[in-house]
């Protein structure tokens, strides 16, 4: 449907990626007891570290291999031996998620082969500790990448095949896309239970990175998806992946384990949210919860209330792939269009089922340039959209990643009946917010002859 | 080459760390080796880029894959006066395909030629990386060819990340603007009290609060490099009559070799805290006149400091009282610690320790001087050791940057930002002020008493105590049956449990601290030099 449009500019103005290598990080710290590690110099992992700290307000487990010049030239799988040591020896993860970077990637080693020797080699200190590596250099692909990549990496590493194929008829596999939130996997989880059925989600951020203060001081991540939990995935009686981005995995799974999958693109709309519970009916065999009828019932209620202010509003839209596929279906559901698209990558099948009419992958100054020549009444992007919406006067709606300038972007739900509705209400406000009072100058027929588009803000044009 | 180039910015005769070691010592340099999975900090490039990018109206393009630039953004709060061109960012965000068919060099100057005609910008700073250096691109020619082609100053800075820390790249960035950019440009209106401030980042714009000192008596500040600095302020710089270095490791090797070429004199100063501001007032004045200012400049300057040294003293003195007493911990390399420590003493809190991770020879017999009884010195504690000792309520409040925050709040101790995120500017004598209101307000926030008052139930979710005083109802119920006792106690708030409860968690976090193991921990972190969030 959308076109997809890459555009040429020599550099990058103000970038809309995040790096590959940090989506992974973010996949691993989604896992207990985890500790990423960046193979590269210690710039790409402070950076990548201050970056996650800003957005998520906790304190990050991540690591270097700390390449300098020698080992630039020479080979670092000294360094990537040495390092795996000592976060064993000072940390004692469960798992350590190696994920390569631009500088290793560009010099070109068999780095699987060196983690191969080196597990071979000191198979005694590592003992306890799974290893695993993903290649995720920083010039290509963006987080969803990276993510997709490192959840593969735990399916591939770590599930355990079951012969012959047992079942255990509550398991319910859950791969998110790495775009929701820690309330979304807490609700995700609290509906799956409720029709009595276990889910496990792979990987879970909700328990790591939900923001609590623990007590102690607990070097790896404090919580997420149990290492034991994914090696058991093999027995799940389905597998239910959310955002095309996490299809492979889910593929995986079923190729390993036999496990059935079912991929949905999004949750983030009321007949989204219909397709996930059905199939949870289904899958457990029992009827819908009162509860969750109720949460319909209400979201109903919310869409109604909801679209005088969605109706004919034009937004822009700047997101990772996935992501942006969710919300513009979310935004043109309730009656608003979407004027400007613009992704990271464009790569992913989901791009051409886009509900606008091009997808431009691009920057965030394209993304500027293009919502400024569409004329809009809301942007929806990251945090540096911010200064996007200063120039054009026009309101921001932060999603995704990173957030650094907002508090409580985890404890947002964007999804199922209950995300869906504070979503509404929240983009609801921002447009009532905006609201323009009519003035004899505005409604004066003779001074607009309907060229321009009713309705979005004048203040792009100052 | 490069290994020259690195060994001889090392090699800085007006680093006093570097004179205080031996011939041997100072022949391998000043850069530590990292430990793979135990370091932390940023790379050469992130310093060069940090030294330079608060130039304002020049653009920075980072030459390179996206995570270098795309990961780290918009990320500081320096404060411009002028252009806005500075928080744009540009880079070459270079693709597989790129790298493999060796387009670098050509997208590099495109991407040059791209930003001149667009943005118009004074100058482009050009950053190697990581990768652009491995594969060898010479951005010293293309930004040369480009500088010509366009007409506009292009200058290469070559701190690719694996060369070195963040110091080294300050370093880098120090000598690209000593090859490429000082002495290009004859302002035509040099004067006998114009000065240049080196290292002074104006973050949250606080070099505002110190330059209207300066105007006020007559001096002319040249060029601040780099906070609010315009590319042509800094080109020339070299007309200034002195120097004062502010953030003394990065940049006082600039400062020596401007001294070598030019004869300007230079000195390093603080602003932070009162004596310190008073006395670079002072330094700078005695500076200009010995090289031909009005001799009146000294008197005058007398006069400017004791007006504002009463002043600031007054407004200072309504905290004295609340915060004498308070002890600190200053774990940061960002600012002068022994400027800060002085100014907090000052006031009568009580430092229990401080890191000296950037400080010279002579800060650290200073802060000796100053801590009297047990200077608690550190290099660099491990967030594990950090998080223990203020669990432990070794100290009421932690003063440092972003990267220890979730530490000192996860511990439940008052922290406040004293690095480049901060929001509120701490320099000059209002910046004092400042600094002591925001330690009061975060030290004081009622919400600590809460935060720390165990929950009312054990880990089993049992209720233990009958901490939670509820009011009093008519008709009974279960809640109200269990709590009688309480509710009658709240009462009489003073003397009731749940009161002494809370008071008793709120004022001390130490269940275990006996003195033998703080004595021996103590001695553990004096050993340290992990980095910062280093060891886990």
């Amino acid at each position: 449907m959308a076109a997809i449009v890459t555009t040429q500019k020599a550099a990058a103005v103000n970038p809309l990626k995040s790096s590959q290598p940090l989506g992974a990080a973010l996949a691993f710290l989604g896992v207990a007891e985890a500790m990423p590690l960046f193979h590269g110099s210690q710039g790409c992992t402070s950076f990548a570290l201050v970056l996650f700290v800003r957005h998520f307000k906790e304190a990050i487990p991540l690591q270097t291999t700390a390449m300098d010049e020698v080992a630039t030239i020479l080979g670092g799988a000294d360094h990537l031996e040495e390092a795996l040591l000592n976060l064993k020896n000072r940390t004692k993860p469960k798992l350590i998620g190696v994920c390569t970077t631009a500088l290793v990637e560009t010099r070109g080693e068999d780095f699987l082969g060196d983690i191969t020797l080196i597990k071979r080699k000191r198979e005694a200190e590592l003992a306890g500790t799974d290893v695993l590596l993903v290649h995720t250099p920083d010039f290509e692909g963006a987080i969803e990448e990276g993510y997709s990549k490192a959840v593969l990496a735990l399916i591939e590493g770590l599930v355990q095949p079951v012969e012959p194929r047992r079942v255990d008829p509550g398991k319910v596999a859950i791969l998110p896309g790495w775009h929701l939130t820690v309330a979304d996997l807490d609700l995700l989880r609290d509906t799956v239970e409720s029709f009595g059925l276990e889910p496990v989600i792979v990987p879970d951020i909700s328990g790591s990175l939900d923001g609590t203060v623990p007590g102690r001081w607990i070097p790896t991540t404090y919580g997420g998806t149990p290492v034991e939990a994914i090696r058991a995935l093999g027995d799940a009686a389905h597998c239910i992946a959310i955002g095309e981005h996490v299809r492979r995995p889910a593929e995986m799974l079923h190729a390993i384990a036999g496990v059935p999958c079912t991929v949905l693109e999004t949750l983030g709309s009321l007949e989204a949210a219909d397709r996930f519970i059905t199939l949870l009916s289904r899958l457990s065999g029992r009827p819908v919860p009162s509860k969750l009828r109720r949460a319909r019932s209400r979201l109903q209620d919310a869409m109604l209330d909801g679209h005088f202010h969605f109706g004919g509003k034009r937004v822009a839209i700047a997101a990772e792939p996935d992501h942006l596929y969710a919300l513009a279906a979310f935004f043109t559901g309730m009656g608003a269009e979407v004027v400007t698209a613009v992704t990271t990558t464009g790569h992913s099948a989901i791009l051409d089922k886009v509900p606008a009419a091009e997808v431009a992958v691009g920057d965030l100054d394209d993304f500027e340039t293009r919502a400024g020549e569409a004329g809009c009444d809301l942007l929806v992007t990251h945090s540096h959209g911010r200064q996007a919406s200063e120039r054009l006067g026009v309101p921001l709606l932060r999603v995704g990643f990173p957030i650094f300038d907002r508090l409580g972007s985890q404890h947002r739900r964007t999804i199922l009946y209950d995300g869906v509705r504070d979503q509404i209400i929240e983009a609801a406000n921002m447009f009532q917010a905006q609201q323009r009072i009519h003035t004899p100058d505005s409604l004066d027929p003779f001074r607009d002859r309907g060229e321009t588009h009713d309705g979005h803000s004048q203040a792009s044009h100052h | 080459m490069l290994k020259d180039k690195v060994k001889a910015l090392f090699d800085e005769p007006a680093c006093g760390v570097n004179q205080a070691k031996s011939e041997k010592d100072r022949k391998a340099g000043c850069s530590k080796p990292l430990t793979p999975g135990a370091a932390a900090g940023g790379c050469a490039f992130d310093g060069a880029k940090i030294a330079l990018q608060p130039v304002t109206d020049a653009a920075h393009l980072i030459h390179g894959p996206l995570a270098c630039e795309g990961n780290s953004w918009d990320n500081r709060g320096s404060g411009s006066s002028g252009s806005d061109l500075w928080r744009r960012s540009f880079t070459t965000d270079l693709t597989e395909l790129d790298i493999v068919t060796g387009q670098g060099e050509k997208k590099l100057y495109r991407g040059i030629r791209e930003i001149a005609q667009r943005f118009a910008p004074a100058a482009v700073f050009v950053y190697s990386t990581c990768v652009t250096a491995l594969i060898g691109d010479d951005i010293d020619a293309v930004c040369k060819h480009a500088s010509a082609k366009y007409g506009l100053p292009v200058i290469p800075v070559n701190g690719a990340g694996f060369v070195g820390s963040k110091n080294l790249g300050n370093k880098i960035a120090g000598q690209a603007l000593l090859d490429h950019v000082i002495g290009t440009v004859e302002p035509d209106d040099v004067g006998p009290t114009d000065i240049v401030i080196l290292g002074e980042f104006n973050l949250a714009g606080e070099f505002w609060q110190v330059k209207p000192l300066f105007d006020r008596l007559g001096i002319r500040v040249r060029a601040c490099v780099p906070g609010d600095a315009r590319y042509a302020e800094i080109a020339g710089a070299h007309t200034a009559r002195a120097t004062m270095v502010v953030c003394s490791t990065a940049l006082v090797g600039l400062a020596r070799q401007m001294t070598e070429r030019w004869g300007i004199p230079y000195f390093e100063g603080s602003f932070y805290g009162v004596l310190d501001t008073s006395e670079s007032l002072r330094q700078v004045a005695r500076l200009l006149v010995a090289r031909g200012a009005p001799d009146d400049l000294i008197a005058r300057t007398e006069a400017l400091v004791t007006e504002e040294e009463s002043r600031v003293a007054a407004r200072l003195d309504p905290y004295r009282e609340k915060l004498a007493g308070k002890r600190v911990l200053l774990n940061t390399g960002g600012v002068k610690s022994w400027s800060v420590v002085a100014a907090l003493m000052e006031i009568g809190m009580e430092i229990v320790g401080t890191s000296v991770k950037k400080s010279t020879p002579e800060d650290r017999e200073r802060i000796k001087i100053l801590m009297r009884e047990d200077p608690h010195m550190f290099e660099s504690m491990a967030p594990r050791d950090l998080y223990k000792m203020l669990a432990d309520g070794e100290a009421d409040i932690m003063l440092s940057g972003g990267r220890t925050q979730f530490i000192a709040l996860k511990a439940k101790t008052p922290w406040l930002d004293i690095n480049q995120e901060r929001v509120h500017p701490y320099a000059g004598y209002d910046g004092m002020v400042e600094l002591v209101k925001q330690i009061d307000l975060a030290l004081h926030n009622p919400m600590w008493a809460q935060v720390r008052a165990p929950a009312p139930w054990d880990e089993d979710g049992n209720l233990i105590e009958t901490v939670v005083a509820l009011a009093a109802a008519t008709s009974p119920s279960p809640l109200q049956g269990e709590v009688k006792e309480s509710a009658v106690e709240a009462a009489q708030p003073d003397d009731s449990f749940a009161a002494r409860h809370r008071k008793k968690f709120s004022e001390s976090r130490v269940e275990n601290s006996d003195p033998e193991y703080l004595a021996r921990h103590r001695k553990k972190f004096a050993k340290t030099d992990a980095d910062d969030m280093g060891e886990c």
